[in-house]
């Protein structure tokens, strides 16, 4: 709610419009209420009026009976009926001005709601009778130099900006406002540029500063601020829809979009021309060579909502996000609205529902893409330079190690020679053979039957553990190991090989004895040394099932439902003299039913002499040496130096110092990349619905005149050429848009004050040569700098006037159309906080970094989506940090954020609201956020050098606003704390509680209270958290 | 005390008259301190700002014609409970269970988690029967909203625009599936104003685990945050940031804000900003909620056979789970019912209970009766208690949902079977409501034989509303708010009031 303004605004455009140049007439607002024979003016008298009661029915949209009032030719045609709705100066034959007339019922205009007034039926014959001209609507025409207006006493002008506004108060008879007096001055400057209040020093120092650049040079001092760019970079956020998580059910925490927030705040402190920043946000991408930083900005349009719930289409929320991109970037650069072309053609604006497609084609051929960005540039430096030191270690201690592998040559051929011979000792070759089963148990009482292919399929009974013993002939020539398969079978789960309900078994250990008789009473256990398999499961590898360990064990997850082995070979080979068995035990006790369910035995004897090497290296000692490669000499020399002492130490410490190599700062980051898709305009806006395919283009209201081209003429125009078009000078809106929003964050309202409106149904500016003025600087003489645009409005007199209200204006312009005065402007919300904490002396200045988690009550972030939120106080200074870095959830975001009309970052805002609740009251009252303001602020002022209460109490005025507190409110405030130190003295526990945290060293606690309870009150003045 | 605190009120009242008698903003000011709107209220689409906009913006307001509803209870089950297992009795469907539907039925259809190839159809495990004079078939689920049946207007024939549970929600709180939309809650007050002195106008109370869409269903949207619920809390304070900080006693609080008071008068007197009057304005009302709150919150007052009408002590069921559980599920909602009552007693015009979750993919024979069992006493004994305290005819009780359950068993697994939940299902469910002039006792519209189409006398979620706010004299035409160009509305595009449920 504006409150009381915007509601005096419906009654003040009523009696007093304003006047828009027209043909170099100036209508003025006095004028037009008071002369009954006043000119009729299209913009301003007719224009609304269709728009309100004519056009919905009779409109670009529907046209019914074949009639369009919204262009002169389709207006003066001749209808189906055979008449004509408009006759240029013939009021008689205008049927328009019948049927709006008529006493008739079934034949009265418009069919529905009410009639129209006389004045409204005597602006229609004024307007027909003078020609009824049509006009192009005002936002939509060449931004021209206005002519500067002539005034009178020209002392107070200190800009064109005063010039125009003194003419038009002079033509009221009104004089402007006094400037303000100095500390509300330098109050209203730090307010409105940086956001945080002046310190008393401050105040004083500028109060004594008696050259004529006194004012000049504070508003230098804040531009060049970083708190500047924190302070417009969060208007900026607004506009971008920018959280901290995904929207929609699930509300995921994106974790990195904050990188995209610095960007914002480091592009405004650098003053990143307008057309710049444009660009590299809707199209950073698209430039050539572009910059990590040129991507990091299209997360603009990466702040999209997401929505995962559980059974969405993709392609819905897709489309959804491609909407919100095309209406976002009407919204903030051209001040349309766009979203009703989404399902049709639009009312009152020129916008067809196919022009909408043409804009969200723009849009259409980009894709959500991540990327990696530096986390800053600082760090990135920081990186760098470490980079190169650790570099140059690794270069030396490398060196080294290719030194030492030289010096090991001889072993190398010593080692080759040695397993030459020992290939050529092998006699025995590797081979397996089947067991011959004797028995086979289970401890569970499964059973294990052999199959036809000499496996065992498990039945029955399935265990959580279980233990199979085979007990099996030994073979005839030497034991050199076992081969475990374990198989798939389609009695099993998944089709095993284990029992498990995935497929899964984890086979604890695998152990072998023999014996001399079957009841093996005297069990001999043969060793296991290694073991190998064609695949195993993380953490549960083929050692694990020879380690005399149950914990540990071979698995095969996730590769169920196939065939795997395992082998097991001994330390050396065993030869059996005489009648021996042998005992196979399967030990599988991991639970779960994790037991196999099919497998086979094999015996293998013989051996393979270069088995423990890799198949590379056998392989090349297998080659005869004349013809050994380079390459595989070298992989004798690595195989040596890793088993070399010196080597293998060498490696060890280059691998130490590889891992120490500092991290490159990078994050990935939410970005937008070029894509190619056809656009069809959608039927109702359904993404089920897909019509005609559009081409990609603009709106033709605003393009005729100004028409985009692609950069290169072979191409499609793209993002890139949308954003340069948008920031050409000519551009009719953007200048004008952008101004006006500049405008409104100094002076609480714009000078279009409807700042998302800029079409038909919009306010009229207040002064358009104004705006126009200013549209027409921004690109050329101020080089679209942000700065310099602000720089020239705050060192206007307009801006410097006082706000008081002026009670002899309330009649005729009581929401100060005419700027007879600065206007008082609650601040926002995380400025609320930042104020509090700044003046306490607890807030951290900090610029950027990860989002924060300031104190949250309980109970608050487990209302988002099935509880599945946890917010983590973020300590130490985090704690304090200013409230744009607040982590924003946005189903759940801060309650004192959104107490203070903070948006809710799902769509677009241009402006905020500016509420007045009781809620807003508890919080600064009982919140112990402001709480611990006010005890800490109480140690600053108690630690001030100051004689007495009423010194001490006049600091903590000053602290929150600025000026010298009157006696009267000094006084005031001392009564609180007199009356506070007589509670707190008889109430000791009270005193304890309320001193709790920065309590005043060497002061009693009732005393150290009665301040806290006194001081509370300070920091909830009203005049605190307003710019005035 | 409470006289003291009058006193020093009136005496306020005295003094502000006094001191800014010859100044601007004499009529915001004497609005706000007697409550009644500034300026008559405009109507149609020619308001910008909306009623109005005085020292005092929740002040009570004329509605476009004569209402019969004063207050709503809006019990939002977020989640979408099952209507054929609750509300809409099929026998057809109990015949077909197990069997496919013809593929042309299934060909433009969405689901989110059905492999519509495979799914079959699911006839409700529960039994169904007639209720009072009226004869209404309800569930067995909820034996105790039979008992009042005679009472209850239940539909079986709405339909929603919206498929996802966010986007569904906000379509039953906004009338449109999209954010930055002011909810019901934000339409009444800004309409009507709020006739409670010394509570919110618009109350939000929770059960259960937090929904799809969080505080997202509470928002004021792009109306001014005067008009969000304010959320009253299950534990710890009722309201954020009520109580005193550790430390202030009442009378230390009473002081500060007396000298915050004529502090910010003073500058009143210099500047006559009339915000400064409603900041003033703004902390009076914030000092008696925190007397107001905690008297609403306390049920000791309140008698034993109210306790357990509302099966406030009720202990959770042992034997049924829920995926609304949080431990004290039963109790806290049992307690959001009672103090909804409480609330209307005192003037609060829109209080929204929201319990999650019903979203019944699995396991409806166990945990749609932990839900319902949750549900089914307390509020009927909200309506009865209304009744009683002659207070039903001016409260209107809604029990709704973003949207339905699919006749079809949810298959995810994409097997040929019939699965024991739901999935989502936008073309038909059904909502009970009570109260506030509407006609009790009869059952309007129907679903085709297996529930799957709202066939006869559909209601889009735009009629709901229109025939809510025509039932508290508003015309859904009239009450309308700008912003970005266009006039907004509860029931954005469409909206027709239904004349059968208005008694």
């Amino acid at each position: 709610m504006r409150s009381i303004r915007d509601h005096l605004t419906v009654r003040l455009t009523i009696t007093c419009w304003i006047a828009l140049s027209m043909g170099g007439v100036i209508a003025d607002a006095a004028d037009a209420a008071k002369t009954p024979a006043r000119q009729v003016l299209f913009s301003r008298d007719i224009q609304p009026l269709l728009a309100r009661k004519c056009l919905v029915c009779h409109g670009p949209d529907e046209a019914e009976s074949g009639l369009r009032l919204d262009s002169a030719d389709r207006a003066y045609a001749k209808l189906e009926s055979g008449t004509r709705a408009i006759v240029p100066g013939k009021t008689a034959t205008s049927e328009l001005l019948r049927r709006i007339a008529t006493g008739d019922d079934s034949e009265r205009m418009p069919p529905e709601g009410d009639p129209l007034t006389e004045d409204e039926i005597s602006l229609f014959r004024q307007w027909i009778a003078g020609g009824a001209k049509y006009e192009t609507h005002w936002a939509y025409r060449q931004i021209l130099p206005p002519s500067l207006p002539t005034v009178k006493n020209s002392a107070w002008v200190r800009s064109p900006i005063d010039q125009i506004v003194l003419a038009r108060l002079q033509k009221m008879g009104i004089v402007p406002s006094p400037e303000a007096d100095r500390p509300t001055l330098i109050k209203r400057l730090y307010y409105d540029l940086i956001g945080l209040p002046p310190t008393p020093s401050e105040v004083d120092a500028f109060v004594a500063d008696v050259s004529p650049n006194a004012y000049q040079s504070v508003v230098e001092r804040l531009l060049k601020s970083e708190h500047f760019g924190e302070r417009w970079g969060r208007h900026w956020l607004d506009k971008a829809r920018y959280a901290d998580s995904d929207g929609y059910e699930k509300d995921r925490p994106r974790a990195n979009a904050w990188r995209y927030r610095d960007w914002v705040i480091e592009a405004i402190n650098q003053d990143m021309p307008f057309d710049q920043f444009t660009i590299e946000q809707l199209a950073g991408d698209l430039l050539p060579d572009a910059t990590s930083m040129q991507k990091l900005a299209t997360a603009f349009h990466r702040q999209t909502l997401t929505n995962t719930e559980g059974g969405t289409d993709q392609e819905q929320f897709r489309v959804e996000a491609t909407f919100d991109r095309t209406e976002t970037t009407a919204s903030v650069w051209m001040g349309l609205t766009m979203t009703c072309a989404r399902c049709h053609t639009h009312k009152y604006d020129k916008i067809s529902q196919r022009e909408y497609y043409q804009l969200f084609a723009f849009f259409n051929n980009s894709n959500e893409a991540n990327f990696a960005v530096p986390t800053s540039e600082e760090a990135m430096q920081e990186y760098l330079l470490e980079k190169s030191t650790h570099d140059e270690k690794v270069a030396a201690l490398e060196a080294e190690y290719t030194k030492a592998k030289k010096t090991i040559q001889p072993q190398v051929e010593a080692w080759v020679t040695e397993m030459e011979a020992k290939i050529n000792a092998s006699s025995v070759p590797l081979s397996f053979a089947a067991i011959e089963l004797i028995s086979a148990t289970a401890t569970s009482k499964a059973t294990l039957i052999q199959q036809d292919d000499g496996s065992l399929l498990v039945s029955g009974t399935v265990s959580d553990k279980d233990k199979y013993t085979l007990v099996v002939k030994v073979p005839a020539t030497p034991l050199t190991g076992l081969k475990l398969e374990v198989l798939t079978d389609d009695s099993l789960a998944k089709k095993g090989p284990g029992r498990a309900p995935n497929g899964n078994f984890v086979l604890s250990e695998l152990r072998v004895y023999s014996a001399t008789n079957q009841d093996f009473s005297q069990p001999q256990r043969i060793e296991l040394a290694t073991a190998e398999a064609n695949f195993s499961q993380d953490n549960f590898l083929p050692s694990g099932a020879i380690n005399s360990k149950d914990r540990t064990g071979w698995a095969i997850s996730p590769q169920m439902g196939k065939n795997h082995h395992i082998t097991m070979y001994t330390r050396a080979p065993v030869l059996f003299e005489g009648q021996h068995f042998l005992q196979i035990v399967l030990d599988q006790q991991y639970g779960g039913t994790h037991t196999i369910g099919r497998f086979r035995l094999t015996t293998m004897s013989g051996f393979d002499p270069l088995r423990a090497l890799s198949k590379d290296l056998a392989n090349a000692l297998r080659v005869e040496a004349a013809k050994r490669t380079d390459k595989q000499r070298q992989q004798f020399a690595d195989h040596v130096a890793s088993l070399d002492p010196t080597t293998v130490k060498l490696a060890n410490q280059l691998a130490e110092l590889k891992k120490k190599a500092p991290k490159s700062p990078t994050m990935s980051v939410r970005i937008i990349a070029s894509a190619d898709r056809k656009t069809r305009l959608l039927h109702r806006g359904d993404f089920l619905q897909p019509a005609d395919e559009v081409s990609i283009g603009v709106l033709a209201a605003v393009c005729d005149e100004h028409p985009l081209t692609a950069r290169s003429a072979d191409q499609k125009p793209d993002r890139l050429d949308l954003a340069s078009w948008l920031v050409k000078p000519e551009h009719p809106l953007t200048s004008r848009v952008v101004v006006n929003q500049v405008w409104a964050h100094l002076f609480g309202e714009g000078i279009v004050r409807t700042l998302n409106d800029f079409g038909v149904r919009g306010k009229l500016p207040t002064h358009p040569e104004l705006l126009d003025w200013l549209a027409y600087q921004f690109p050329r003489e101020l080089h679209w700098s942000r700065k310099e645009l602000i720089k020239m409005i705050v060192t206007s007199a307009t801006y410097r006037q006082s706000s008081r209200h002026r009670q002899e204006l309330d009649t005729i312009d009581p929401t100060n159309l005419l700027l007879s005065r600065q206007n008082r402007v609650r601040v926002e919300a995380e400025i609320v906080r930042d104020l509090s904490l700044s003046i306490s002396g607890l807030l951290s200045k900090k610029i950027g970094g990860s989002s924060v988690f300031p104190p949250l009550p309980a109970g608050v972030a487990e209302l988002s989506y099935a509880n599945s939120f946890k917010w983590s106080t973020s300590k130490g200074e985090d704690r304090y940090r200013r409230g744009l870095y607040t982590f924003f959830k946005r189903t759940s975001p801060h309650p004192t954020l959104i107490s203070f009309d903070c948006p809710d970052s799902n769509t677009t805002r241009l402006q905020r609201a500016s509420s007045n609740t009781p809620l807003q009251a508890l919080i600064m009252l009982n919140n112990d956020v402001f709480i611990e303001a006010a005890q800490a602020m109480t140690r600053r002022v108690l630690a001030e050098d100051s004689e007495n209460d009423v010194q001490r109490l006049t600091f903590a005025l000053r602290l929150c606003i600025a000026r010298q507190p009157s006696d009267a409110e000094v006084i005031r405030f001392h009564k609180l704390l007199v009356k506070s130190r007589a509670y707190y003295q008889s109430h000791p526990d009270d005193a304890t509680k309320l001193t709790a945290r920065h309590a005043v060293e060497g002061m009693s606690a009732a005393e150290n209270a009665a301040w806290v309870a006194t001081l509370r009150i300070v920091i909830n003045l009203d005049e605190f958290i307003v710019r005035g | 005390m409470r006289r003291g605190v009058d006193a020093m009120i009136n005496h306020t009242r005295r003094e502000f008259l006094n001191t800014t008698a010859s100044g601007i903003g004499m009529a915001a000011l004497g609005s706000m301190l007697t409550h009644d709107g500034l300026f008559s209220r405009a109507t149609g689409a020619e308001q910008t700002v909306g009623p109005s906009a005085a020292v005092n913006p929740l002040a009570a307001r004329p509605a476009h014609f004569e209402a019969k509803a004063k207050a709503c209870i809006f019990i939002f089950m977020a989640g979408a409970p099952s209507h054929l297992d609750l509300f809409d009795p099929k026998p057809v469907l109990k015949e077909r269970h197990g069997q496919p539907l013809p593929e042309s039925m299934l060909k433009d259809v969405r689901f989110a988690f059905i492999k519509k190839d495979k799914a079959l159809l699911q006839g409700s495990p529960f039994k169904f029967t007639k209720h009072g004079e009226c004869g209404m078939e309800l569930s067995e689920l909820l034996p105790h909203l039979g008992g009042v049946s005679d009472e209850l207007l239940l539909v079986r024939s709405l339909h929603t625009d919206q498929f996802n549970h966010h986007p569904g929600q906000l379509m039953m709180q906004c009338g449109r599936g999209t954010f930055g939309l002011p909810t019901m809650g934000s339409w009444l007050t800004y309409g009507l104003g709020s006739v409670s002195k010394n509570l919110p106008g618009y109350v939000v109370l929770t059960s259960g685990r937090g929904s799809s869409g969080g505080a997202t269903l509470w928002q004021s949207g792009f109306l001014s945050s005067t008009y969000a619920g304010v959320l009253f809390r299950n534990r710890g304070e009722p309201v954020l940031n009520l109580a005193n900080p550790q430390g202030i006693p009442v009378e230390l609080q009473r002081e500060g804000l007396d000298v915050l008071r004529h502090t910010n008068q003073q500058r009143y007197a210099e500047v006559h900003d009339p915000e400064i009057a409603a900041r003033i304005a703004s902390y009076e009302l914030a000092y008696r909620m925190q007397t107001a709150a905690p008297e609403l919150t306390d049920l000791s007052g309140e008698s034993q056979a109210t306790h357990e009408a509302y099966g406030l002590d009720r202990p959770e069921p042992k034997d049924l789970n829920g995926r609304g559980k949080q431990g004290d599920t039963y109790k806290s909602f049992a307690r959001n019912c009672l103090l909804a009552r409480r609330m209307v007693e005192r003037g609060v015009r829109f209080v929204n209970i929201v319990y999650a979750s019903w979203d019944h993919h699995s396991n409806i024979p166990k945990e749609l009766p932990y839900n319902a069992g949750c549900v089914d006493r307390p509020i009927a004994a909200l309506i009865r208690d209304l009744k009683a305290r002659g207070l039903l005819d001016s409260t209107m009780v809604v029990w709704g949902s973003e949207f339905g359950r699919t006749p079809l068993g949810e298959n995810r697994n994409g097997k040929r079977e019939v699965g024991s939940g739901r999935d989502h299902h936008p073309y038909s469910f059904s909502m009970v409501m009570a109260g506030g002039g509407l006609k009790g006792g009869q059952v309007y519209g129907a679903t085709d034989e297996i529930g799957w189409n709202a066939a006869e006398n559909r209601v889009h979620v735009n009629d709901l509303h229109a025939t809510m706010l025509h039932q508290f004299g508003l015309n859904h035409l009239k009450l309308t708010a700008r912003y970005q160009g266009r006039d907004f509305r509860l029931t954005d595009v469409g909206g027709n009031v239904i004349p059968q449920w208005i008694a």
